[in-house]
């Protein structure tokens, strides 16, 4: 909120320029969550312990719900800046629909395959193929795609005035405790479920 | 010859002997990529451009990999094969390496038709384009049979292959029709190239994960 | 050689096996029984490292190269010939001599006149008897057998009981239906219910 009221306004790109503050700290964050489900995955690969692939498959789907977000706030900029709902030339956005598309599948391979030490392993495995590609898929959008974007970190990080960044400091710390927060309430829900789960079938 | 390439080669010779015997895949990805080729030529209106011709071309090439990646653990599926493979003492990196050396193998040999035909059918090749092509292939059957193998563990199997398979695909389309027609060709078959190494190693050193519990 | 504690093995909410405590020292010959869906294949695989538990603990003494495993299945290639399987067997347990003992193997099981025939074209029984040769092949120091006498003949549980006399010091968990077929050589039992 912080960001509508207190940010400089961009010479080019006026108010519009704000959604800057909400978009890409949502990016970061969905990065984050991919990041650290891969990270729980290769946890799971290396001890076997099974307490991973839930916290893995929690921090891909805030990641997913993150990376969502992205798109759908990457589409409304895209619409203000260019007057078009969706560009090809928004790197941002095409990697994220990659992305997202990537790890739709890690659903779909989740729900087609029945729980047990070898889902576990597969989705593990799979999470870690994501977070691997997130760079590749840069790399090649970034070497095939115009460049569109307000590139404002790479070129010169002066021209970005200290509330700026300030701002986008504190939304970025705003959305990635969010994330956290999303992350234990799902976590404490999905290992609630297990939990009843089990003691219901003790019981029978 | 070392023990591992000797398990390797072991691997690699049964498929192509399977191969040769049923003569299930490979003719099956030519009589596809072909079809595709003439589909496309009826889908591009007259005069489009080269660049749309070879957009199409890497699509041909993408899904007749496909083709031939849901049958690469067919034979081993359909008797729990993979047990025998997995109990056997050699490192179960071989069994990955073997088929996608069987794997690229048969690639090639559907693109030996495609590409000839894609020239005839459309414009010439540029070596530029056939060396993406190759590059490619290396990239596609790494990461592709590591699916396969996943794929093979769910319940879904043949339809979960492409989902699984084409997100990551693209990386590979962007590289191969950017080096085919861009001015740079140099720096797309560069990105092919560490495609290929990053995920050769990463599904290299995987595959053991996906077929033990 | 393999020391079961409190095993268990669930798939999803099915559970299979139910804190199961067994123990096969050295030499031993174990014979599994119990009705279908007992949990008896479900062991074996255990023990063969191809399923993890579900909880308890399992050690298995003895390199997964060591181990001799017959399943449901025949684990051959059918596209292959007898002597072909085989041979890639050899090949990937990196036997010495490879051919003459594939050839010996086929011998002793009767499948000798049929070596270059396709495993595709075989009965069951053929198919069976090839899955032996296949298990023996390495001479294995563990041997976990799934009902090993399924689809034999009557000269092929001869063979197999043959077999089996000859390599005394050998260690074996097997599941079957017949229990009176192996019981001279049955150390322990284990019914699972």
């Amino acid at each position: 909120m912080l960001a509508f009221y207190w940010a400089p306004e961009d010479a080019d790109q006026g108010f519009s320029q704000k959604i800057f503050y909400i978009h890409v700290p949502i990016a970061l964050t969905a990065y984050a969550g991919f990041g650290w489900g891969a990270w729980k995955a290769l946890r799971l690969l290396w001890t076997g312990e099974r307490r991973y692939d839930l916290e893995s498959y929690t921090a891909v789907h805030i990641g997913v719900i993150f990376g969502l977000l992205t798109l759908v706030t990457g589409s409304i900029w895209a619409k203000i800046s260019w007057g078009h709902w969706w560009t090809w030339g928004e790197r941002q956005l095409v990697l994220f629909l990659i992305l997202f598309l990537f790890y739709s599948s890690y659903f779909m391979l989740r729900y087609s395959t029945e729980p047990g030490p070898r889902r576990q392993r597969n989705s593990a495995v799979y999470a870690l193929f994501g977070v691997v590609l997130i760079p590749v898929s840069f790399l090649a959008v970034r070497i095939a795609g115009t460049i569109l974007h307000p590139t404002i970190f790479t070129h010169e990080g002066a021209d970005l005035p200290w509330q700026m960044l300030v701002c986008f400091l504190v939304s970025l710390g705003g959305m990635l405790a969010l994330a956290g927060t999303l992350y234990q309430v799902e976590l404490a829900g999905k290992r609630a479920d297990g939990s009843l789960r089990e003691l219901r079938e003790l019981l029978a | 010859m070392s023990a591992y390439a000797g398990d390797v080669a072991a691997l690699a010779r049964k498929d192509l002997l399977l191969e040769l015997r049923s003569r299930d895949t490979v003719p099956a990805m030519l009589l596809f990529v072909v079809s595709a080729l003439t589909i496309f030529h009826f889908a591009l209106p007259s005069g489009s451009s080269a660049r749309a011709e070879t957009g199409l071309l890497w699509i041909a090439i993408v899904f007749t990999a496909l083709l031939g990646l849901t049958r690469a653990f067919a034979a081993e599926r359909e008797q729990s094969l993979l047990d025998g493979l997995v109990l056997a003492p050699c490192d179960r990196s071989a069994i990955w390496l073997g088929k996608t050396i069987g794997v690229t193998l048969f690639l090639v040999l559907a693109e030996l038709v495609a590409l000839p035909a894609f020239a005839l059918f459309f414009h010439p090749l540029s070596w530029e384009l056939v060396a993406a092509v190759a590059l490619a292939d290396v990239g596609i059957a790494a990461i592709g049979t590591l699916l396969a193998a996943i794929a093979a563990a769910s319940r879904a199997r043949e339809l979960l292959l492409p989902l699984l398979f084409l997100p990551l695909a693209i990386p590979v389309v962007i590289g191969g029709v950017g080096a085919s027609i861009a001015a740079n060709p140099g720096s797309f078959l560069a990105f092919l190239g560490l495609y290929d190494g990053v995920f050769a190693i990463l599904s290299w050193a995987s595959f053991e994960y996906v077929v033990t519990e | 050689m393999i020391c079961a504690r409190k095993l268990s093995k669930r798939f999803g909410d099915k559970r299979v096996l139910e804190r199961l405590d067994l123990e096969v020292p050295r030499g031993g010959f174990v014979l599994v029984t119990g009705p279908n869906g007992s949990g008896k294949t479900t062991l074996l695989r255990l023990c063969a490292g191809l399923f993890a538990p579900t909880g308890g603990e399992l050690e298995v003494d003895v390199p997964r190269g060591a181990i001799g495993f017959l399943a449901h299945e025949p684990l051959v290639y059918r596209e292959l010939t007898a002597l072909e399987n085989l041979d890639l067997y050899g090949r990937l347990y990196r036997l010495p001599e490879r051919r003459e003992r594939a050839g010996a193997m086929l011998e002793r099981f009767g499948l000798w006149r049929v070596r270059n025939e396709r495993a595709g074209t075989f009965s069951r029984g053929m198919l069976q008897r090839l899955a032996l040769c296949r298990t023996f092949l390495h001479d294995p120091d563990l041997l976990l057998l799934d009902e090993p006498f399924d689809g034999l003949d009557v000269e092929g549980a001869d063979l197999l009981q043959m077999e089996l006399a000859q390599r005394t010091g050998v260690t074996a968990l097997v599941a079957t239906h017949d229990p009176e077929a192996l019981a001279g050589r049955v150390s322990a039992r284990l019914a699972l219910a």
